[in-house]
């Protein structure tokens, strides 16, 4: 159903009705405006207060969208009243809602967690900035979520990028590293957007069109079209760039590790999630999936560097000393799940790799909380200086330890569910070295999440001129957060109805057929 | 002869792959970090140029109505109120007798362009704050000194 209101019928401002008909452009414009107004604030505590005040109104607004697409199927908004497909259109179906779900759920916790955070680490005039970039970077990354619109896209990757840049160096404060490593990710970064964009140029020479729906109509019964195949190529590689597929992931480790806790907490529980799904939405919803390039490029490009991406990227978070940096390899190994789910061109497969989207996002959400916690009470940032937190930190660590024990895949946690969808789609698609390869990564990762546990519980604390570290309580406004995110990890290996719903209708909306 | 029909057909977009590829050489071999974003605009321009090579079309004049008087309130209600197929709307179909260029590329460029300026801003912003704390803006200088301080015991 279209929610175009023509005039006159138009319901008074701000009334219920209003907000829940105008929901997909408020939640847009609502953080886009935010931005400004936090600068103006100037102190950081106002500006927290003010960023955690949208991002609720961004998660309530969400929450209404949930119900719309439940009771519709699909929303669809078209932007000033301008009928799609010469207007700019809002279309929310199932993946959308995953995607939009996942960076509101994340981006109030973040927020919540962020204050003790944002207080330490970055300079008294510099925080209300922080927290403006990070409406901005909010804004980018409903934007790309939400938008039906091929070009839209590329603003709102931008959008979300810029501000990234600007988060990541903000860790400066800590370590001078962060500058670097924003400046490489803001190369890679914009060399990737411009790829995609040189992509969607290419679209738009062969139809005319920017709108997703309307390209994909334009290009059925088209053949095999050079200009076609070229766009395709550019959109996949500028995309895998932004989403740190295997070969192109160079920018991640840097920018995770080194940014301020907060920024490296969204980032890594959205930032590359809403890449994925952007590159979802264009293979299987722009594209149409099943012509000739389409497999090639499936079973000859996608698959092996999703496979090499999840067992060298495995062996490397091995070999850190930096707890965010093993956990930033180990983020380039989960996208090579999400990604084999997706190369494997079947609904359970592409069902099972949305679903370990989201549930990736809330095991290094999580993770990197902790690991913020731990840096903020005992300025620990090696694993080696992890020893003893079991004893010291007991709640902390103990989410800290359900959250690695999920991305393990370990039963009673939600990252089982999804590792399980995965290994059985691809046995069903007949890819065993597939199922082989997930399975030899986990035992990878139980190596490397071993070793922080081991440092946690079996190690004492470390003693300072002979006596031993006494306990510390954990900041309660960032212990919170923790501790949802560690029952949602929870919770979701004994009900994950909620994103397996999602994650089936979106596979098999763009599939066309019925996902186990 | 044929060849050579080809290049002058061809020559903007000789020209846009020229300025890629110039642009993407200068990042990748370039270890200065503002030599790296000068060949990050040139690799940037390069799109611009191929977005407004797409939206001339042959024998077309500047996208503004020409019978403003009657025209310009029709047209703008058959656009606004019914959905009009792309392919009719956008085609190089003459309108009232007059083919217009594709107006639509430029306006995303423009986009594109702003887009272009804040990632430069950005990145020349980062480069000063490297170089108020390196002391040099190399990437080897750079990468020497994280080496040195990731030498030394961490505090």
């Amino acid at each position: 159903m279209s929610a175009v209101l023509l005039l006159g019928e138009m319901p008074p401002l701000f009334s219920p009705a209003w907000i829940s008909a105008n929901a997909p452009a408020l939640l847009v414009v609502m953080s886009l405006l935010s931005g400004p107004v936090a600068v103006l604030l100037w102190r950081g505590r106002l500006a927290w207060a003010w960023a955690g005040l949208i991002s609720l109104l961004a998660f309530a607004l969400t929450l209404i969208l949930y119900g719309q697409v439940l009771h519709q199927g699909v929303v669809s908004y078209a932007m000033g009243d301008w009928a799609p497909p010469l207007g700019i259109v809002y279309r929310i179906d199932a993946l959308n809602m995953l995607a939009l779900l996942l960076v509101a759920g994340m981006g109030l916790l973040s927020v919540v967690y962020g204050l003790p955070a944002v207080l330490r680490e970055i300079e008294p005039k510099k925080q209300a900035l922080f927290f403006a970039a990070f409406l901005l970077n909010l804004t980018g990354l409903f934007g790309v979520s939400i938008t039906g619109d091929a070009f839209n896209v590329f603003v709102f990757l931008e959008i979300a990028s810029i501000s990234t840049y600007v988060l990541v160096a903000m860790g400066a404060g800590t370590d001078r590293r962060a500058l670097t490593a924003s400046f490489n990710y803001l190369v890679l970064g914009t060399i990737g957007a411009t790829f995609f964009v040189i992509g969607i140029g290419l679209i738009y020479m062969a139809t005319g069109t920017l709108n997703m729906a309307d390209i994909t109509a334009q290009l059925h019964g088209r053949g095999d079209d050079r200009v076609v195949r070229a766009a395709f190529a550019f959109i996949v590689i500028g995309l895998g760039l932004k989403m740190a597929m295997f070969p192109l992931h160079t920018w991640l480790p840097n920018a995770y590790t080194y940014s301020p806790s907060m920024a490296g907490t969204f980032l890594a529980s959205t930032g590359t999630k809403v890449a994925f799904y952007a590159l979802v939405r264009f293979i299987f919803g722009v594209f149409i999936p099943g012509s000739a390039f389409d497999s090639v490029i499936f079973d000859l490009v996608l698959a092996p560097m999703a496979i090499a991406g999840m067992i060298i990227c495995s062996v490397q978070a091995l070999f850190q000393n930096n707890i965010r940096k093993l956990l930033a390899y180990s983020s380039v190994a989960q996208l090579g799940y999400m990604l084999m789910g997706l190369s494997m061109g079947t609904a359970a497969g592409l069902s099972a790799g949305l679903l370990h989207m989201f549930n990736h996002a809330l095991m290094k959400g999580a993770l990197f909380m902790g690991a913020g916690i731990f840096a903020l009470s005992y300025g620990v940032r090696r694993i080696h200086d992890l020893r003893g937190m079991g004893q010291l930190m007991p709640l902390t660590a103990a989410a800290f330890s359900v959250a690695g024990l999920s991305l393990v895949g370990a039963p009673l946690f939600a990252g089982f569910v999804s590792k399980y969808y995965l290994v059985m789609a691809a046995l069903e698609r007949g890819w065993w070295w597939a199922a082989a390869a997930v399975i030899l990564s986990s035992v990878l990762a139980i190596f490397y999440v071993g070793r922080m546990l081991e440092a946690m519980y079996l190690r004492k604390p470390a003693e300072i001129d002979g006596a031993p570290l006494k306990p510390r309580p954990a900041p309660m406004l960032a212990l919170v957060p923790l501790l949802i995110l560690a029952a949602a990890n929870i919770y979701f290996f004994f009900d994950a109805s909620l994103p397996k719903g999602l994650a089936d209708a979106a596979a098999a909306a763009l599939l066309g057929g019925g996902a186990s | 002869m044929d060849s050579w029909h080809y290049l002058t057909g061809h020559f903007n977009y000789i020209v846009v792959i020229i300025l890629m590829m110039t642009g993407l050489y200068i990042v990748i071999s370039t270890g200065n970090l503002v030599k790296k974003l000068v060949g990050l605009g040139v690799f940037q321009t390069s799109v611009f140029q191929l977005y407004i090579t797409m939206g001339k079309i042959h024998g077309g004049t500047p996208p503004i109505l020409q019978s403003a008087h009657e025209g310009s309130e029709a047209h703008g209600a058959v656009i606004r109120n019914a959905p009009v197929p792309i392919a009719q709307s956008l085609a190089d179909v003459p309108i009232d007798g007059v083919i217009y260029s594709n107006p639509v590329p430029h306006v995303l460029i423009l986009t594109a362009i702003v887009v272009g300026v804040a990632t430069l801003a950005v990145g020349l912003a980062l480069v000063v704050r490297i170089q108020e704390s390196y002391g040099s803006v190399e990437e080897d200088d750079l990468r020497e000194a994280d080496y040195q301080s990731a030498a030394e015991p961490a505090k």
